[in-house]
Protein backbone atom coordinates (compact mmCIF):
# COMPACT_ATOMS: atom_id res chain seq x y z
CA UNK A 1 0.00 0.00 0.00
CA UNK A 2 1.63 3.40 -1.05
CA UNK A 3 1.60 6.41 0.55
CA UNK A 4 -0.28 8.16 -1.97
CA UNK A 5 -3.41 5.47 -1.65
CA UNK A 6 -3.49 6.07 1.79
CA UNK A 7 -3.71 9.56 1.45
CA UNK A 8 -5.87 9.74 -0.98
CA UNK A 9 -8.01 6.68 0.92
CA UNK A 10 -11.71 7.98 2.09
CA UNK A 11 -12.39 5.47 4.07
CA UNK A 12 -16.32 3.89 3.81
CA UNK A 13 -17.80 3.81 7.46
CA UNK A 14 -21.16 2.70 8.40
CA UNK A 15 -23.54 4.17 10.95
CA UNK A 16 -26.00 2.63 12.75
CA UNK A 17 -28.07 5.14 14.87
CA UNK A 18 -30.90 4.86 17.42
CA UNK A 19 -33.89 6.55 16.01
CA UNK A 20 -34.61 8.56 19.41
CA UNK A 21 -31.59 10.19 20.28
CA UNK A 22 -28.37 9.62 17.26
CA UNK A 23 -30.44 9.91 14.52
CA UNK A 24 -32.25 13.25 15.58
CA UNK A 25 -28.49 14.51 16.39
CA UNK A 26 -27.27 13.89 12.61
CA UNK A 27 -30.66 15.81 12.00
CA UNK A 28 -29.98 18.71 14.01
CA UNK A 29 -26.17 18.78 13.06
CA UNK A 30 -27.33 18.67 9.52
CA UNK A 31 -29.69 21.78 9.90
CA UNK A 32 -27.38 23.35 11.38
CA UNK A 33 -25.17 22.58 8.38
CA UNK A 34 -21.99 21.49 10.28
CA UNK A 35 -19.10 20.41 8.43
CA UNK A 36 -19.49 16.29 8.65
CA UNK A 37 -17.33 14.44 6.94
CA UNK A 38 -19.17 12.58 3.75
CA UNK A 39 -17.90 9.10 4.78
CA UNK A 40 -20.57 7.97 7.07
CA UNK A 41 -23.68 6.11 5.31
CA UNK A 42 -26.31 6.31 8.25
CA UNK A 43 -29.03 3.24 8.83
CA UNK A 44 -31.51 4.10 11.73
CA UNK A 45 -32.21 1.39 13.41
CA UNK A 46 -34.98 1.93 16.62
CA UNK A 47 -32.94 1.63 19.43
CA UNK A 48 -29.35 0.41 19.96
CA UNK A 49 -29.97 -3.28 21.17
CA UNK A 50 -31.67 -3.89 17.54
CA UNK A 51 -28.09 -4.14 16.23
CA UNK A 52 -27.20 -7.83 17.16
CA UNK A 53 -23.61 -9.05 16.74
CA UNK A 54 -24.26 -10.95 13.09
CA UNK A 55 -25.17 -7.52 11.73
CA UNK A 56 -21.94 -5.82 12.49
CA UNK A 57 -19.81 -9.31 11.43
CA UNK A 58 -21.89 -8.88 8.14
CA UNK A 59 -21.22 -5.21 8.06
CA UNK A 60 -17.31 -5.82 8.56
CA UNK A 61 -17.28 -8.85 6.44
CA UNK A 62 -18.88 -6.53 3.56
CA UNK A 63 -16.28 -4.55 3.50
CA UNK A 64 -17.03 -1.13 5.85
CA UNK A 65 -13.64 0.17 6.97
CA UNK A 66 -15.23 1.74 10.21
CA UNK A 67 -18.56 1.07 11.92
CA UNK A 68 -20.36 2.99 13.92
CA UNK A 69 -22.72 2.34 16.44
CA UNK A 70 -24.33 5.13 18.64
CA UNK A 71 -27.25 5.28 20.61
CA UNK A 72 -29.03 7.42 23.83
CA UNK A 73 -26.78 7.72 27.08
CA UNK A 74 -27.26 4.80 29.14
CA UNK A 75 -30.41 5.86 31.33
CA UNK A 76 -31.75 7.68 28.46
CA UNK A 77 -33.10 4.96 26.33
CA UNK A 78 -36.24 5.30 25.02
CA UNK A 79 -36.84 1.89 25.49
CA UNK A 80 -35.55 2.08 29.24
CA UNK A 81 -32.78 -0.24 29.13
CA UNK A 82 -32.08 -0.87 25.71
CA UNK A 83 -28.66 0.30 25.28
CA UNK A 84 -27.62 -1.74 28.43
CA UNK A 85 -27.75 -4.66 26.49
CA UNK A 86 -26.49 -3.03 23.71
CA UNK A 87 -23.31 -2.45 25.62
CA UNK A 88 -22.88 -6.16 26.81
CA UNK A 89 -22.98 -7.27 23.44
CA UNK A 90 -20.93 -4.94 22.12
CA UNK A 91 -18.49 -5.65 24.74
CA UNK A 92 -18.50 -9.19 23.40
CA UNK A 93 -18.03 -8.67 19.86
CA UNK A 94 -15.11 -6.58 20.67
CA UNK A 95 -13.48 -8.93 22.91
CA UNK A 96 -13.66 -11.59 20.19
CA UNK A 97 -11.85 -9.35 17.87
CA UNK A 98 -9.60 -8.50 20.27
CA UNK A 99 -8.59 -12.11 20.94
CA UNK A 100 -8.53 -12.68 17.46
CA UNK A 101 -6.69 -9.89 16.50
CA UNK A 102 -9.41 -8.94 13.97
CA UNK A 103 -8.85 -5.25 13.98
CA UNK A 104 -11.32 -4.17 16.37
CA UNK A 105 -10.60 -0.47 16.57
CA UNK A 106 -12.75 -0.41 13.35
CA UNK A 107 -15.71 -0.66 15.42
CA UNK A 108 -17.23 2.42 17.53
CA UNK A 109 -19.71 2.55 20.36
CA UNK A 110 -21.21 6.27 21.06
CA UNK A 111 -23.69 7.69 23.38
CA UNK A 112 -24.66 10.73 21.21
CA UNK A 113 -28.12 12.49 22.57
CA UNK A 114 -30.93 14.18 20.28
CA UNK A 115 -29.61 17.62 21.22
CA UNK A 116 -25.86 16.87 20.85
CA UNK A 117 -25.41 17.94 17.07
CA UNK A 118 -22.00 19.40 17.54
CA UNK A 119 -20.99 16.20 19.44
CA UNK A 120 -21.99 14.16 16.48
CA UNK A 121 -20.32 15.89 13.96
CA UNK A 122 -17.44 15.65 16.24
CA UNK A 123 -17.61 11.96 16.70
CA UNK A 124 -18.41 11.22 12.81
CA UNK A 125 -15.18 13.41 12.32
CA UNK A 126 -12.71 11.84 14.46
CA UNK A 127 -13.90 8.13 13.53
CA UNK A 128 -13.16 9.05 9.98
CA UNK A 129 -9.82 10.21 10.95
CA UNK A 130 -8.93 7.16 12.86
CA UNK A 131 -10.09 5.05 10.10
CA UNK A 132 -8.93 6.91 7.25
CA UNK A 133 -4.79 6.41 8.95
CA UNK A 134 -5.64 2.98 9.95
CA UNK A 135 -6.64 1.91 5.99
CA UNK A 136 -8.92 0.36 4.15
CA UNK A 137 -10.52 -3.14 5.72
CA UNK A 138 -7.84 -5.62 4.38
CA UNK A 139 -10.94 -7.82 4.39
CA UNK A 140 -11.26 -5.88 0.60
CA UNK A 141 -8.53 -7.44 -0.59
CA UNK A 142 -8.68 -11.31 0.53
CA UNK A 143 -11.18 -13.20 -1.93
CA UNK A 144 -11.64 -15.71 1.62
CA UNK A 145 -14.36 -13.61 2.81
CA UNK B 1 -16.68 -32.30 55.14
CA UNK B 2 -18.60 -34.19 52.74
CA UNK B 3 -21.26 -36.86 53.96
CA UNK B 4 -20.57 -39.92 51.68
CA UNK B 5 -21.48 -43.36 51.27
CA UNK B 6 -18.92 -45.98 51.06
CA UNK B 7 -19.96 -49.84 49.52
CA UNK B 8 -17.53 -52.70 49.60
CA UNK B 9 -18.11 -53.41 45.82
CA UNK B 10 -16.26 -52.11 42.60
CA UNK B 11 -17.85 -48.97 41.44
CA UNK B 12 -19.44 -50.14 38.66
CA UNK B 13 -21.36 -53.05 40.64
CA UNK B 14 -22.48 -51.03 43.24
CA UNK B 15 -23.72 -48.04 41.35
CA UNK B 16 -25.57 -50.68 39.49
CA UNK B 17 -26.75 -52.28 42.77
CA UNK B 18 -28.07 -48.64 43.65
CA UNK B 19 -29.65 -48.73 40.06
CA UNK B 20 -31.54 -51.91 40.80
CA UNK B 21 -32.79 -50.71 44.21
CA UNK B 22 -34.42 -47.55 42.42
CA UNK B 23 -36.66 -49.56 40.14
CA UNK B 24 -37.66 -52.04 42.44
CA UNK B 25 -38.62 -49.26 44.75
CA UNK B 26 -40.10 -47.64 42.29
CA UNK B 27 -38.47 -44.76 43.07
CA UNK B 28 -37.47 -43.65 39.32
CA UNK B 29 -39.07 -43.61 36.34
CA UNK B 30 -36.19 -45.06 34.61
CA UNK B 31 -31.93 -45.27 34.39
CA UNK B 32 -30.29 -43.06 32.32
CA UNK B 33 -26.31 -44.64 31.17
CA UNK B 34 -23.92 -45.71 29.00
CA UNK B 35 -23.89 -49.39 27.86
CA UNK B 36 -22.44 -51.73 25.76
CA UNK B 37 -24.20 -52.24 22.34
CA UNK B 38 -21.75 -55.46 20.88
CA UNK B 39 -18.28 -56.90 21.42
CA UNK B 40 -16.44 -53.96 19.89
CA UNK B 41 -16.15 -50.66 21.51
CA UNK B 42 -19.87 -49.65 19.98
CA UNK B 43 -21.61 -47.96 23.09
CA UNK B 44 -24.61 -45.77 23.61
CA UNK B 45 -27.01 -43.93 26.02
CA UNK B 46 -29.85 -45.91 27.06
CA UNK B 47 -32.68 -44.98 28.90
CA UNK B 48 -33.14 -48.73 30.75
CA UNK B 49 -36.30 -49.64 33.03
CA UNK B 50 -35.98 -53.11 33.19
CA UNK B 51 -33.66 -54.35 36.23
CA UNK B 52 -33.41 -57.25 34.14
CA UNK B 53 -31.31 -55.00 31.66
CA UNK B 54 -29.28 -53.34 33.84
CA UNK B 55 -25.89 -56.11 33.55
CA UNK B 56 -25.88 -54.13 29.84
CA UNK B 57 -25.23 -51.06 31.77
CA UNK B 58 -21.15 -49.54 32.19
CA UNK B 59 -22.24 -46.09 33.44
CA UNK B 60 -18.21 -45.09 33.63
CA UNK B 61 -17.13 -46.22 30.23
CA UNK B 62 -14.67 -43.78 28.87
CA UNK B 63 -16.81 -42.52 25.72
CA UNK B 64 -18.81 -40.03 24.78
CA UNK B 65 -21.65 -40.78 22.06
CA UNK B 66 -23.07 -37.98 22.59
CA UNK B 67 -23.48 -34.90 24.82
CA UNK B 68 -26.05 -36.36 27.41
CA UNK B 69 -27.07 -33.08 28.60
CA UNK B 70 -28.32 -32.31 24.97
CA UNK B 71 -30.56 -35.46 25.38
CA UNK B 72 -31.54 -34.72 28.80
CA UNK B 73 -33.17 -31.69 27.57
CA UNK B 74 -35.31 -33.35 25.30
CA UNK B 75 -37.21 -35.17 28.25
CA UNK B 76 -40.51 -33.11 28.74
CA UNK B 77 -41.72 -33.05 32.53
CA UNK B 78 -42.35 -36.40 34.01
CA UNK B 79 -43.60 -37.61 37.28
CA UNK B 80 -41.08 -39.75 38.07
CA UNK B 81 -37.29 -38.62 37.88
CA UNK B 82 -35.21 -40.75 36.02
CA UNK B 83 -31.87 -40.96 37.33
CA UNK B 84 -28.80 -40.16 34.83
CA UNK B 85 -25.27 -41.12 35.03
CA UNK B 86 -23.13 -38.13 33.40
CA UNK B 87 -19.82 -36.30 32.75
CA UNK B 88 -19.26 -33.40 34.36
CA UNK B 89 -19.26 -31.46 30.89
CA UNK B 90 -22.21 -32.61 30.12
CA UNK B 91 -24.04 -31.75 33.74
CA UNK B 92 -22.76 -28.27 33.29
CA UNK B 93 -24.40 -28.19 29.14
CA UNK B 94 -27.58 -29.56 30.96
CA UNK B 95 -27.59 -26.60 33.76
CA UNK B 96 -26.97 -24.48 30.65
CA UNK B 97 -30.10 -25.86 28.76
CA UNK B 98 -32.23 -25.32 31.64
CA UNK B 99 -31.50 -21.64 32.19
CA UNK B 100 -32.61 -21.34 28.55
CA UNK B 101 -35.68 -22.76 29.00
CA UNK B 102 -34.75 -26.60 27.74
CA UNK B 103 -34.64 -29.27 30.12
CA UNK B 104 -36.48 -29.48 33.45
CA UNK B 105 -34.05 -30.39 36.69
CA UNK B 106 -36.79 -31.95 38.63
CA UNK B 107 -37.24 -34.48 35.93
CA UNK B 108 -33.57 -36.00 37.19
CA UNK B 109 -31.45 -37.62 39.95
CA UNK B 110 -28.17 -36.32 38.64
CA UNK B 111 -25.20 -38.58 39.23
CA UNK B 112 -21.93 -37.73 37.89
CA UNK B 113 -18.56 -38.46 38.96
CA UNK B 114 -14.64 -37.04 38.88
CA UNK B 115 -13.93 -37.66 35.35
CA UNK B 116 -10.32 -38.59 33.73
CA UNK B 117 -11.17 -38.22 30.63
CA UNK B 118 -12.78 -40.00 27.44
CA UNK B 119 -11.14 -41.84 24.30
CA UNK B 120 -12.15 -39.95 20.92
CA UNK B 121 -15.05 -41.49 18.70
CA UNK B 122 -13.58 -44.58 16.54
CA UNK B 123 -13.37 -43.15 13.06
CA UNK B 124 -12.81 -45.72 9.87
CA UNK B 125 -9.31 -47.45 9.77
CA UNK B 126 -8.73 -45.51 13.95
CA UNK B 127 -7.28 -48.67 16.14
CA UNK B 128 -9.67 -49.55 18.74
CA UNK B 129 -9.25 -48.28 22.00
CA UNK B 130 -10.18 -51.18 23.90
CA UNK B 131 -6.14 -51.94 24.41
CA UNK B 132 -5.87 -48.31 26.08
CA UNK B 133 -8.13 -49.33 28.93
CA UNK B 134 -6.80 -51.45 31.55
CA UNK B 135 -3.78 -48.58 31.73
CA UNK B 136 -6.51 -46.28 31.31
CA UNK B 137 -7.98 -47.18 34.52
CA UNK B 138 -4.86 -47.48 36.56
CA UNK B 139 -4.17 -44.42 35.58
CA UNK B 140 -7.38 -42.98 37.23
CA UNK B 141 -6.09 -45.05 40.73
CA UNK B 142 -3.11 -42.51 40.36
CA UNK B 143 -4.91 -39.09 39.01
CA UNK B 144 -2.44 -39.22 36.05
CA UNK B 145 -3.80 -38.07 32.14
CA UNK B 146 -4.54 -41.44 30.19
CA UNK B 147 -2.72 -42.02 26.83
CA UNK B 148 -4.94 -41.97 24.49
CA UNK B 149 -7.75 -39.59 26.10
CA UNK B 150 -9.44 -36.49 23.87
CA UNK B 151 -6.81 -33.58 23.92
CA UNK B 152 -10.00 -31.14 25.13
CA UNK B 153 -10.16 -34.00 28.09
CA UNK B 154 -6.46 -33.67 28.79
CA UNK B 155 -6.78 -29.92 29.44
CA UNK B 156 -10.07 -29.74 31.37
CA UNK B 157 -10.46 -28.33 34.24
CA UNK B 158 -13.78 -28.61 35.92
CA UNK B 159 -13.71 -32.40 35.85
CA UNK B 160 -15.39 -32.56 39.29
CA UNK B 161 -19.11 -32.32 39.14
CA UNK B 162 -21.34 -29.34 39.58
CA UNK B 163 -24.62 -29.27 40.97
CA UNK B 164 -24.71 -33.30 41.22
CA UNK B 165 -27.22 -35.15 43.68
CA UNK B 166 -24.72 -37.82 43.68
CA UNK B 167 -21.11 -37.50 43.06
CA UNK B 168 -18.70 -40.75 42.63
CA UNK B 169 -15.86 -40.45 43.43
CA UNK B 170 -13.24 -42.24 41.05
CA UNK B 171 -9.89 -40.48 40.29
CA UNK B 172 -7.34 -41.02 43.17
CA UNK B 173 -9.55 -44.13 44.26
CA UNK B 174 -6.63 -47.03 44.30
CA UNK B 175 -9.47 -49.02 45.81
CA UNK B 176 -11.57 -48.95 42.78
CA UNK B 177 -12.01 -52.35 42.33
CA UNK B 178 -13.23 -52.99 45.59
CA UNK B 179 -15.10 -50.28 46.87
CA UNK B 180 -17.34 -46.89 45.68
CA UNK B 181 -17.51 -43.68 47.32
CA UNK B 182 -20.61 -41.97 46.62
CA UNK B 183 -21.23 -38.88 47.54
CA UNK B 184 -24.47 -37.59 48.76
CA UNK B 185 -24.19 -34.00 47.86
CA UNK B 186 -28.30 -33.38 48.22
CA UNK B 187 -31.53 -34.10 50.76
CA UNK B 188 -32.63 -35.40 47.16
CA UNK B 189 -29.44 -38.07 47.40
CA UNK B 190 -30.35 -38.86 50.47
CA UNK B 191 -33.71 -39.76 50.03
CA UNK B 192 -33.10 -41.99 47.02
CA UNK B 193 -30.18 -43.56 48.64
CA UNK B 194 -32.57 -44.49 52.16
CA UNK B 195 -31.87 -48.14 52.95
CA UNK B 196 -28.99 -48.95 50.41
CA UNK B 197 -26.26 -50.51 52.13
CA UNK B 198 -23.38 -49.02 53.00
CA UNK B 199 -21.01 -47.55 55.75
CA UNK B 200 -21.74 -43.32 56.29
CA UNK B 201 -18.16 -41.29 56.43
CA UNK B 202 -17.43 -38.12 56.12
CA UNK B 203 -14.27 -37.00 53.65
CA UNK B 204 -13.95 -34.40 51.06
CA UNK B 205 -13.92 -35.30 47.77
CA UNK B 206 -10.76 -32.78 46.97
CA UNK B 207 -7.82 -34.75 47.48
CA UNK B 208 -4.13 -34.18 46.63
CA UNK B 209 -4.83 -36.49 44.32
CA UNK B 210 -6.78 -34.39 42.57
CA UNK B 211 -5.09 -31.14 43.05
CA UNK B 212 -2.00 -32.56 41.09
CA UNK B 213 -4.08 -33.93 38.36
CA UNK B 214 -5.83 -29.80 38.50
CA UNK B 215 -2.01 -28.59 38.29
CA UNK B 216 -0.99 -30.64 35.77
CA UNK B 217 -3.99 -30.34 33.18
CA UNK B 218 -3.82 -26.55 33.48
CA UNK B 219 -0.47 -26.57 32.86
CA UNK B 220 -1.33 -29.03 29.22
CA UNK B 221 -3.86 -26.18 29.23
CA UNK B 222 -1.64 -23.49 28.87
CA UNK B 223 0.81 -25.09 26.34
CA UNK B 224 -2.01 -25.88 23.95
CA UNK B 225 -3.56 -22.30 24.35
CA UNK B 226 0.20 -20.99 23.33
CA UNK B 227 0.45 -23.36 20.15
CA UNK B 228 -3.10 -22.06 19.08
CA UNK B 229 -2.33 -18.37 19.77
CA UNK B 230 0.05 -18.29 17.77
CA UNK B 231 -1.64 -19.73 14.64
CA UNK B 232 -5.03 -17.63 15.15
CA UNK B 233 -4.06 -13.72 15.00
CA UNK B 234 -5.93 -11.90 12.50
CA UNK B 235 -7.60 -12.53 9.27
CA UNK B 236 -4.63 -14.99 8.07
CA UNK B 237 -4.83 -16.30 10.92
CA UNK B 238 -8.56 -17.43 10.54
CA UNK B 239 -7.87 -18.86 7.20
CA UNK B 240 -4.95 -20.61 8.79
CA UNK B 241 -7.85 -22.15 11.44
CA UNK B 242 -10.77 -22.66 9.52
CA UNK B 243 -9.70 -22.61 5.76
CA UNK B 244 -9.98 -26.17 5.56
CA UNK B 245 -13.41 -26.24 6.73
CA UNK B 246 -16.25 -27.76 4.63
CA UNK B 247 -19.01 -26.04 6.33
CA UNK B 248 -21.09 -28.98 7.35
CA UNK B 249 -22.11 -27.24 10.93
CA UNK B 250 -21.65 -30.89 12.25
CA UNK B 251 -19.70 -28.65 15.29
CA UNK B 252 -23.05 -27.03 16.05
CA UNK B 253 -25.24 -29.82 15.78
CA UNK B 254 -23.25 -31.76 18.01
CA UNK B 255 -23.28 -28.49 20.49
CA UNK B 256 -25.59 -28.80 23.47
CA UNK B 257 -24.95 -25.19 23.49
CA UNK B 258 -26.70 -24.75 20.18
CA UNK B 259 -30.28 -25.12 20.87
CA UNK B 260 -31.58 -23.18 18.38
CA UNK B 261 -33.72 -25.31 15.95
CA UNK B 262 -33.95 -22.52 13.66
CA UNK B 263 -30.57 -21.39 13.89
CA UNK B 264 -29.46 -18.24 12.20
CA UNK B 265 -26.68 -19.50 10.14
CA UNK B 266 -28.98 -22.50 8.61
CA UNK B 267 -31.18 -19.52 7.61
CA UNK B 268 -31.11 -17.38 4.53
CA UNK B 269 -30.78 -14.23 6.36
CA UNK B 270 -27.07 -14.05 4.94
CA UNK B 271 -27.39 -15.00 1.02
CA UNK B 272 -25.85 -13.25 -1.45
CA UNK B 273 -27.81 -11.74 -4.52
CA UNK B 274 -26.31 -11.93 -7.72
CA UNK B 275 -25.17 -8.19 -7.49
CA UNK B 276 -23.82 -8.32 -4.09
CA UNK B 277 -21.77 -11.39 -5.66
CA UNK B 278 -21.01 -9.61 -8.56
CA UNK B 279 -19.77 -6.16 -6.44
CA UNK B 280 -17.35 -8.34 -4.52
CA UNK B 281 -15.65 -10.65 -7.40
CA UNK B 282 -15.36 -7.39 -9.16
CA UNK B 283 -13.07 -5.81 -6.28
CA UNK B 284 -11.27 -8.69 -5.46
CA UNK B 285 -10.70 -10.56 -8.73
CA UNK B 286 -12.04 -13.92 -6.94
CA UNK B 287 -14.05 -15.18 -4.06
CA UNK B 288 -14.71 -18.19 -2.15
CA UNK B 289 -17.82 -19.73 -2.28
CA UNK B 290 -19.79 -20.37 -0.29
CA UNK B 291 -18.49 -17.04 0.94
CA UNK B 292 -19.74 -17.59 4.56
CA UNK B 293 -17.66 -19.73 6.45
CA UNK B 294 -15.34 -17.73 9.20
CA UNK B 295 -18.85 -15.43 9.10
CA UNK B 296 -20.08 -18.71 10.86
CA UNK B 297 -17.53 -19.63 13.30
CA UNK B 298 -17.04 -16.00 14.32
CA UNK B 299 -20.48 -15.44 14.97
CA UNK B 300 -21.26 -18.95 17.09
CA UNK B 301 -17.91 -17.20 19.02
CA UNK B 302 -19.61 -14.18 19.59
CA UNK B 303 -23.29 -15.18 20.70
CA UNK B 304 -22.24 -18.15 22.78
CA UNK B 305 -18.82 -19.09 23.62
CA UNK B 306 -19.20 -18.06 26.80
CA UNK B 307 -21.33 -21.01 27.85
CA UNK B 308 -19.26 -23.02 26.34
CA UNK B 309 -18.54 -26.31 28.58
CA UNK B 310 -15.62 -27.57 26.81
CA UNK B 311 -16.96 -31.32 25.88
CA UNK B 312 -14.97 -31.21 22.91
CA UNK B 313 -17.45 -32.91 20.69
CA UNK B 314 -17.42 -30.26 17.71
CA UNK B 315 -13.85 -31.30 17.37
CA UNK B 316 -14.62 -34.59 17.03
CA UNK B 317 -17.09 -34.68 14.53
CA UNK B 318 -14.99 -32.18 12.50
CA UNK B 319 -14.39 -33.91 9.26
CA UNK B 320 -11.28 -31.92 8.40
CA UNK B 321 -9.80 -32.15 11.41
CA UNK B 322 -10.28 -28.59 12.61
CA UNK B 323 -9.48 -27.74 16.64
CA UNK B 324 -12.48 -26.17 16.87
CA UNK B 325 -13.04 -26.68 20.77
CA UNK B 326 -9.73 -25.57 21.27
CA UNK B 327 -10.57 -22.02 20.32
CA UNK B 328 -13.98 -22.24 21.97
CA UNK B 329 -12.91 -23.18 25.13
CA UNK B 330 -9.97 -20.50 25.29
CA UNK B 331 -12.35 -17.42 23.46
CA UNK B 332 -14.97 -18.83 25.81
CA UNK B 333 -13.16 -18.42 29.15
CA UNK B 334 -11.99 -14.69 27.63
CA UNK B 335 -15.33 -14.09 26.99
CA UNK B 336 -16.80 -15.77 30.36
CA UNK B 337 -14.01 -14.16 32.45
CA UNK B 338 -15.98 -10.59 31.53
CA UNK B 339 -18.68 -11.63 33.59
CA UNK B 340 -17.14 -13.62 36.23
CA UNK B 341 -19.18 -16.47 34.90
CA UNK B 342 -18.57 -20.17 34.57
CA UNK B 343 -21.05 -21.54 32.41
CA UNK B 344 -22.64 -24.30 34.15
CA UNK B 345 -21.91 -23.46 37.78
CA UNK B 346 -25.00 -22.49 39.30
CA UNK B 347 -28.40 -22.47 37.63
CA UNK B 348 -29.25 -19.33 39.22
CA UNK B 349 -26.58 -17.38 37.29
CA UNK B 350 -27.92 -15.27 34.37
CA UNK B 351 -26.86 -15.74 30.89
CA UNK B 352 -24.59 -13.07 30.50
CA UNK B 353 -26.31 -11.47 27.68
CA UNK B 354 -29.58 -11.84 29.13
CA UNK B 355 -28.46 -8.79 32.10
CA UNK B 356 -26.51 -5.79 32.77
CA UNK B 357 -25.30 -3.77 35.28
CA UNK B 358 -26.00 -0.04 35.11
CA UNK B 359 -22.58 0.77 35.95
CA UNK B 360 -20.44 -1.49 33.84
CA UNK B 361 -18.16 -0.81 31.20
CA UNK B 362 -18.07 2.75 31.37
CA UNK B 363 -15.18 3.18 29.34
CA UNK B 364 -16.80 1.77 26.21
CA UNK B 365 -19.11 4.55 24.54
CA UNK B 366 -16.83 7.01 23.31
S1 LIG C 1 -14.12 -32.65 29.07
FE1 LIG C 1 -13.70 -32.93 31.29
S2 LIG C 1 -15.64 -33.53 32.22
FE2 LIG C 1 -15.85 -33.78 29.98
S3 LIG C 1 -15.32 -35.92 29.56
FE3 LIG C 1 -13.41 -34.77 29.36
S4 LIG C 1 -12.45 -34.78 31.41
FE4 LIG C 1 -14.59 -35.43 31.63
S1 LIG D 1 -17.49 -29.61 11.85
FE1 LIG D 1 -15.54 -28.89 10.98
S2 LIG D 1 -15.90 -28.83 8.75
FE2 LIG D 1 -17.94 -28.98 9.72
S3 LIG D 1 -18.56 -26.77 9.93
FE3 LIG D 1 -17.57 -27.37 11.88
S4 LIG D 1 -15.41 -26.71 11.60
FE4 LIG D 1 -16.35 -26.78 9.54
S1 LIG E 1 -33.83 4.01 22.06
FE1 LIG E 1 -31.89 4.92 21.74
S2 LIG E 1 -30.57 3.40 22.54
FE2 LIG E 1 -32.53 2.50 22.98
Amino acid sequence: MGEVKINNFKPKIVGYLCNWCTYAAADLAGASRLDIKPSINVIRVMCSSRIDQNLILTTFFGGADGILIAGCHPGDCHYDKGNYYARRRYALLKKVLETLKLDPERLQLSWISAAEGKRYATVVNEFTERIRKLGPNPINNNSYF
Amino acid sequence: MDRLMKVNKSAELAIIDFFRLLLENDRVSGIFTLRKINKDDSVDYCLVTDENRLDEAIPFYPFMPANAGQILSRFSPMNKPVAVVIKPCELRAFIELVKREQGTLDNFLLISYSCAGVFPIIKTGDEPFEKFLPSYWETVKRGGISQGIRQTCKVCEHFLPMNADITISLIGENKLDSECKMFLNTDKAKEFAKDFEGEMLEEDLESPVINSLLTKRKGEKEDLFTELSSKYSGLDGMINIFGRCIGCHGCSRVCPICYCTLCDFESHNYDYSASILEREISQKGALRLPPDTIFFHLGRLIHMSFSCIGCGLCTEVCPANIPVSTLFIKIGEETAKMFDYIPGRNVKEAIPVTVFKEEEFAELGE
